[in-house]
């Protein structure tokens, strides 16, 4: 009871925020209403014992991600950015992707039936006796997985270095 | 309604502890500020506030008085509802990320969480969102820059603090607070030892993050006013500075959690020191005993009676230290009350550092803010992470004596780091030499 309540409530304002979010024609205001967002999904993951996934969550994409939109958002002049010609097929390259979403909802939710429990959920347990997952999170990621692992860290320090040194050369050209 | 009864019936002990620290938290950060204050003017030998009560003793309840009726000012041209949330926002994480600290083996809010000081650290970083929208809802010049320099400093030394965390957290492999403190009962020593490179660093980035001197750039008043809160006032002011030193309080549980033993008596294994337990009730005894001697000396009979009654709350403290040594039924408390006292004790030293590196260094240029952070202390947290794990690799696999490992990584991290500072010695005097002045975007 207490879950659902709590599933109801967060899932409520992420909903919301989102709509807020897309609407509002302050981009501050839509990055706020993104925080609140993001900030509603930490809570569903923790309402669902995930609370590895629910910090991790805060401290990426609220704490750090976010951070950053929004120091480029003051560095950008809004006035100026906002008149130039944006993207003109990004309402039809949305309404595209919203299409697909909403089909693979459906599918899913007339299937649901005849799909395979397993294809779902391994075994269900109940919440509260979940192994704590950070230990089975490190458990998983350094021992069964340690190659993938590794070479998404790589890819990521690639990524990276190929940022910084982008950035670099473009300041050189400029100087020059 | 039976949900609601069956929450309260849950979960009433968090909620209580909850109104608890939200109601004593602005206390405690009042008295933090008269406390520096006196310090202060101390060390500039002048007396600090003097008219409010004995000694000031009065003073910040005074100065909450006058902030909660001056007048709540928002300017014409700021964006009104992030101008509301922003100081609510800074503050609310702070307080909320001290709902996981223990300040004793039984004082604590939340549950024993599992990702506990992830938790405190994250929660806690929220608040900078606070001072970055505040200064862009200002719509002032100097709010904004306050609120970019506050980003980028963010950004920079939340990286190295971080790291700094990783090497205590190696040291105790767990995430979970009471068993960070109980890793260094067992290994009979406090982490700050093991990993003093970590600790140094941490100290830095810790400095930084609450914006104080000598990195208080986002609000360095000779150059910005006040910084991101420039434009407020009255209680939205009170707010933010509220949420300051609340995040003061959290930097230094989360180091003392991690590197100075938590709530460890000193040498809390060694039986023959067990009359260290005794000193609580002592300390604060004699406490009680100076506000009496204080008291005689008093002018105004008011001030007079205020000294007895600190002394007389002192005693009254002592005395519930006393208690559970005398009576049997009470034994119970003494480890809770004997950890709060070390817990608070360890708190109160790291702040003093805090403020006693204020009145003793100058602000930062923002550039050497910058080059402090990016080629010194981020590049010191990796190499000392990776000493730890050496370490630790070396007495697992090769059976080396755990001293001997740490001794030997520390000196080669502490090598890499005079390294350090001479490569940016070297690069700073090659740039002073190449261009007379150097432009920074960030420094405004």
């Amino acid at each position: 009871m207490l879950d659902s309540i709590l599933f109801y409530f967060f899932a409520g304002v992420a909903v919301l925020s989102a709509a807020l979010m897309v609407t509002r024609r302050n981009i501050m205001h839509s990055a706020v209403f993104l925080v609140t967002t993001l900030l509603a999904i930490a809570g569903i993951f923790l309402q669902l014992r995930a609370e590895f996934l629910f910090i991790t969550q805060i401290i990426v994409y609220v704490g750090g991600i976010m951070v950053l939109f929004i120091f480029v958002i003051m560095l950008v002049r809004l006035d100026v950015a906002l008149h130039r010609v944006r993207f003109r097929l990004q309402k039809f390259v949305a309404s595209l992707v919203v299409l697909a979403l909403a089909l693979e909802l459906v599918v899913i939710l007339a299937l649901a039936d005849k799909l395979p429990a397993s294809l779902f959920m391994k075994e269900s347990v109940a919440a509260n006796h979940l192994p704590p997952n950070s230990e089975a999170l490190a458990g998983s990621l350094f021992s069964s997985y340690l190659l993938p692992f590794e070479i998404a860290s790589v890819l990521l320090l690639v990524a990276m270095v190929g940022a910084v040194v982008m950035a670099k050369s473009r300041r050189r050209s400029e100087e020059s | 309604m039976t949900v609601l009864l069956q929450f309260l019936e849950t979960w009433w002990v968090q909620l209580v502890c909850g109104v608890v620290i939200v109601a004593v938290v602005p206390l405690i950060a009042g008295y933090v500020v008269l406390v520096e204050r006196k310090l202060m003017a101390d060390m500039q030998a002048r007396l600090g506030p003097m008219r409010v009560g004995p000694h000031g003793l009065l003073q910040p309840i005074a100065d909450a008085l006058k902030l909660l009726i001056k007048e709540d000012i928002i300017p014409r041209d700021a964006d009104a509802l992030i101008f509301w949330l922003a100081p609510v926002l800074s503050m609310t994480a702070a307080l909320t990320s001290m709902g996981a600290i223990y300040f004793g083996p039984s004082f604590r809010v939340a549950e024993d969480i599992n990702i506990g000081i992830l938790f405190i650290i994250g929660v806690s970083s929220l608040g900078f969102l606070g001072i970055i929208l505040g200064g862009w809802a200002s719509n002032s010049h100097y709010s904004i820059i306050g609120a970019v320099r506050s980003t980028a400093q963010l950004v920079s030394y939340e990286t190295a603090g971080g790291l700094a965390i990783i090497s205590a957290l190696l040291l105790s492999g767990t995430l979970r607070v009471s068993a960070i403190v109980d890793a260094q009962a067992s290994n009979h020593m406090w982490f700050i030892f093991m990993a003093p490179v970590g600790f140094f660093t941490y100290l830095v980035a810790s400095i930084a993050e609450t914006n104080r001197a000598p990195f208080d750039l986002p609000e360095a008043e000779s150059e910005l006013v006040a910084g991101y809160m420039t434009e407020y006032s009255g209680f939205r002011w009170a707010l933010y500075f509220l949420g300051e030193y609340a995040n003061m309080i959290v930097v230094a549980s989360i180091a003392t959690t991690l590197f100075l033993g938590g709530w460890l008596r000193p040498f809390p294994n060694v039986h023959w020191l067990n009359w260290i337990d005794l000193l609580p009730p002592l300390v604060i005894a004699a406490v009680g005993a100076y506000c009496v001697y204080r008291a005689g000396k008093q002018p105004v009979k008011v001030q007079v009676w205020f000294m007895w009654a600190v002394a007389l709350s002192c005693f009254a403290i002592a005395v519930l230290y006393v208690l559970p040594w005398l009576v049997q039924p009470l034994r119970f408390a003494l480890p809770g009350l004997n950890g709060a006292f070390w817990f608070l004790l360890k708190i109160s030293g790291y702040i003093y550092i805090f403020m006693w590196l204020r009145f003793t260094l100058p602000r930062y240029r923002f550039d050497q803010l910058m080059h402090l952070g990016w080629y010194i202390l981020i590049p010191l947290a990796i190499v000392n992470v990776f000493a730890v794990g050496v370490a630790l690799l070396l007495e697992a696999e090769f059976g080396w004596n755990r001293w001997i490992a740490m001794i030997v990584t520390t000196a080669c991290t502490l090598a890499v780091s005079i390294y350090l500072v001479r490569l940016q010695d070297k690069r700073s005097a090659a740039a002073s030499s190449a261009t007379a002045v150097t432009s920074d975007s960030y420094a405004g």
